[in-house]
């Protein structure tokens, strides 16, 4: 049992840290920003959350502490790295002028116009 | 057993620190160098995890969850300035 165990955290830390570092490495090697939006999303979100599997079972089964933190830590990352990569490209198309220019015309970009104002908000 | 994998993870995580740290120099627009900090912060929350193992303490997962709340907040509030030239309007 306590091999079996072992075995498994160091599994799950490897894994983690593969992911991790085939995040990084697409961060660094793909050529523009909507394409290295793909390695830190995906794959790091996927090591982080391969670490955290590994830290719980070690401290639940190894050291006898079953905490609640790693729980929190994996629903925290994997909700805010969606949002993260959202923002990063609606960013990325309001700067880039080649971007915009390739865009349909038919859809309304919220990004790109103005923003509308209650009226309110004109008197002050 | 535990102790070789993390001694090795450590080598790795490390390694892709360097590398976001090549593309936070190099990024040729903002955008990319906001990215590369994010991923720096998920790869330090992987580290300060992997020290907790290491030393066996529990506190380390207070220091991994106030990174990553900062790490969010910190590159949306970013990538708000990009687009509006403001945080809170």
């Amino acid at each position: 049992m306590s091999l079996l165990i072992e075995i498994l955290v160091s599994a799950f830390i490897l894994i983690g840290s593969f992911f991790l570092f085939v995040g990084s490495l697409g961060l660094a090697k793909l050529p523009d920003t909507m394409r290295r939006l793909h390695g830190p999303t995906k794959a790091t979100t996927l090591g982080i959350g391969a670490m955290l599997i590994a830290s719980m079972l070690y401290f639940a089964f190894v050291r006898g502490v079953f905490g609640i933190h790693e729980l929190l830590i994996t629903l925290f990352l994997f909700l805010t790295a969606p949002v993260t990569a959202l923002m990063i490209s609606k960013a990325y198309i309001f700067r880039n002028k080649e971007t915009q220019r390739s865009l349909p015309e038919r859809a309304g970009w919220a990004t790109l116009t103005e923003p509308t104002r209650p009226p309110d908000a004109i008197k002050r | 057993m535990i102790v070789t994998a993390c001694a090795i993870a450590v080598v790795i995580i490390s390694a892709s620190l360097l590398l976001t740290v090549y593309r936070l120099v190099a990024g040729p627009d903002v955008t990319d160098r906001v990215l590369a900090l994010d991923t720096m912060v998920v790869n330090a929350i992987g580290l300060i995890v992997l020290l907790g193992i290491v030393f066996g303490s529990v506190m380390y997962f207070e220091a991994a969850l106030l990174f990553a709340m900062v790490g969010f907040v910190s590159s949306v509030a970013f990538c708000k300035f990009l687009l509006r030239g403001n945080v809170i309007e």
